[in-house]
């Protein structure tokens, strides 16, 4: 089992675990953690795709190295939007849940 | 050779580590110094698969601005208190049998490849020396597949007017809600004086040499903005409005000379994001320049957060 | 004279690495954040500078050797800023706050 196998599978357990996170945490910051976790476990899998087509001298093949590159950066900016969106969630409703048992509003009277 | 192996092992264990603290963590803050740890260690991942621009890109938007944004929504999270529901046994042990059919769906993938790999390396490398540059990534990036990087552009742009639409009708055009020191530390505005300089000659640094070596407009772009967002920290200058005239201009200055440079592609070259022969690389050189400052003002605006004081005339 | 420099190479990343686990120890051992800032600034001077000063005759050429001695200046200067940061934001709140 050389190197470029090793991290492909370190890619796709960290794929498996950062779905795992975002299935079972309730908190909305916890779910965007794990959803960048989900994210690089996949970019590691494009990577292991990218070294193991190294040819012409090069120690990997450029074109799927680009590719996590663009997403490496479209991922920062649906986190950047991601955690706009919760915050302007705590600001309307005072807590940060996506819970659907207690609507956002409706409890506010309450509590 | 057994050594190397040695390390790739060591490596990985510590990113599972990592990477199951950071799902497990009780406190959200914990989590979010385990995930900042998680990217510079997939950092050194990536070096060892032989993708020196990753890496790059990976430290620093991966590690250093997401870790930044999280750390600044946490600050805000910590007054509010959250349901403190948790998911029930059945949904978590069902979710982790999923989860793990996925894993091991993946790592089918990954121990089975196919028996001649696809590779466009030599594609990349046959076309690369007519357009003067010496990385294949950049070639990549800026030659063969500049349409996905005019358009990721766009998205940061799109995520920024995302953001900036969260604001209350009020503030529109107004000035972020960035966090900074109402009262100046000493020690912080040192840092503050001292760090830009040379961050900024680092930030060109790697925006040049990203023809030739690993490097680029997006590493070079994040540490503009993190200069940017350090500066705006310290309190040394003030939060800009988002309304201004300049802002704006800065922010698509990038995306805009690159469009303009495709389209003139098509009346020189006979193709929509062409060079003409002999002058791709100035032309290449032009637009990443561009782009590392659009990108350095994009990316401070998006961990600036939207606007929440309207604008002072 | 290759052969010095291995042995140089290999003696101070190893004592790099010595002071590394020291300060890993301190960090998770002390009882105080002040003490555990004190044993993190071991791991920031000497460590780097030891693993720096063993990459050094491995680096390429004067340009190589002078950005790893500037990579360990900046490690300095981030963490006694950011250590004299948390000390004054400990000293305000308390050990706890």
């Amino acid at each position: 089992m050389n190197a470029a196998t090793l991290f492909g599978l370190c890619g796709a357990a960290l794929a498996g675990l950062g779905l795992y996170g975002l299935v079972t945490n309730p908190e909305p910051l916890r779910k965007i953690l794990a959803f960048n976790l989900l994210g690089s476990g996949v970019f590691l899998v494009f990577g292991v795709v990218a070294r193991r087509a190294a040819a012409s001298g090069l120690g990997g093949d450029p074109v799927p190295q680009a590719m996590v590159i663009t997403a490496i950066v479209v991922a920062f900016a649906a986190t950047a939007m991601a955690i706009a969106l919760l915050l302007r969630l705590l600001q309307e409703t005072g807590r940060p849940t996506l819970d659907a048992d207690n609507p956002a509003g409706t409890d506010r009277g309450n509590s | 050779m057994i050594i190397s192996s040695f390390f790739d092992i060591v490596l990985v264990v510590l990113i599972l580590g990592i990477g199951a603290s950071t799902i497990a963590a009780r406190e959200a803050f914990a989590a979010i110094i385990c995930f900042v740890v998680y990217g510079l260690l997939l950092a050194i991942a990536w070096v060892r698969l032989s993708a020196a621009d990753v890496a790059l890109t990976e430290a620093a938007i991966g590690g250093g601005m997401t870790g930044m944004l999280m750390l600044g929504a946490v600050a805000r999270l910590r007054s509010a208190e959250g349901n403190d529901i948790r998911t029930s046994l059945p949904t978590r042990l069902a979710a982790g049998a999923m989860c793990a059919l996925i894993s091991a769906g993946l790592a089918t993938a990954i121990l089975v490849p196919p028996e001649v790999i696809p590779t466009l390396a030599p594609m990349v490398m046959e076309n690369l020396a007519q357009s003067g540059l010496g990385n294949p990534v950049a070639g990549v990036l800026f030659v063969y597949r500049a349409l996905d990087t005019l358009l990721e552009k766009v998205v940061l742009i799109l995520a920024l007017l995302g953001v900036w639409s969260l604001a209350p009708d009020g503030a529109w055009g107004g000035i972020p809600g960035l966090r900074v020191y109402t009262q100046p530390s000493r020690t912080l505005t040192f840092l503050a004086q001292l760090l830009p300089p040379v961050g900024i000659v680092v930030a060109v640094y790697m925006c040049w040499v990203g023809a030739n070596e690993p490097g680029g407009a997006f590493q070079g772009g994040t540490i503009l903005a993190a200069m940017w967002l350090l500066v705006m920290i310290a309190g040394l200058k003030r939060v800009p409005a988002i309304g201004q005239p300049w802002l704006r201009l800065l922010l698509v200055v990038g995306p805009v000379i690159f469009l303009a440079i495709g389209l003139a592609g098509m009346v020189l070259a006979g193709a929509f994001l062409a060079y003409p022969s002999g002058y791709a690389k100035p032309l290449i050189v032009t637009v990443e320049f561009a782009l590392t400052l659009s990108i350095g003002v994009a990316l401070g605006l998006l961990a600036a957060g939207p606007p929440e004081q309207a604008q002072r005339q | 004279m290759n052969l010095a420099f291995d042995i140089l190479t290999v003696s101070a990343v190893s004592a790099g690495a010595l002071f590394f686990l020291a300060g890993t120890v301190g960090l998770l051992r002390f009882p105080d954040p002040l003490t555990r800032l004190h044993a993190l600034t071991k791991v920031d001077n000497l460590g780097v500078g030891l693993v720096v000063l063993g990459l050094l005759p491995r680096a390429n050429g004067l340009s190589g050797a002078l950005k790893l001695v500037s990579i360990w200046l900046l490690v300095q200067l981030s963490g006694a800023i950011v250590t004299q940061l948390i000390a004054g934001a400990v000293r305000q709140r308390g050990p706890h706050g």
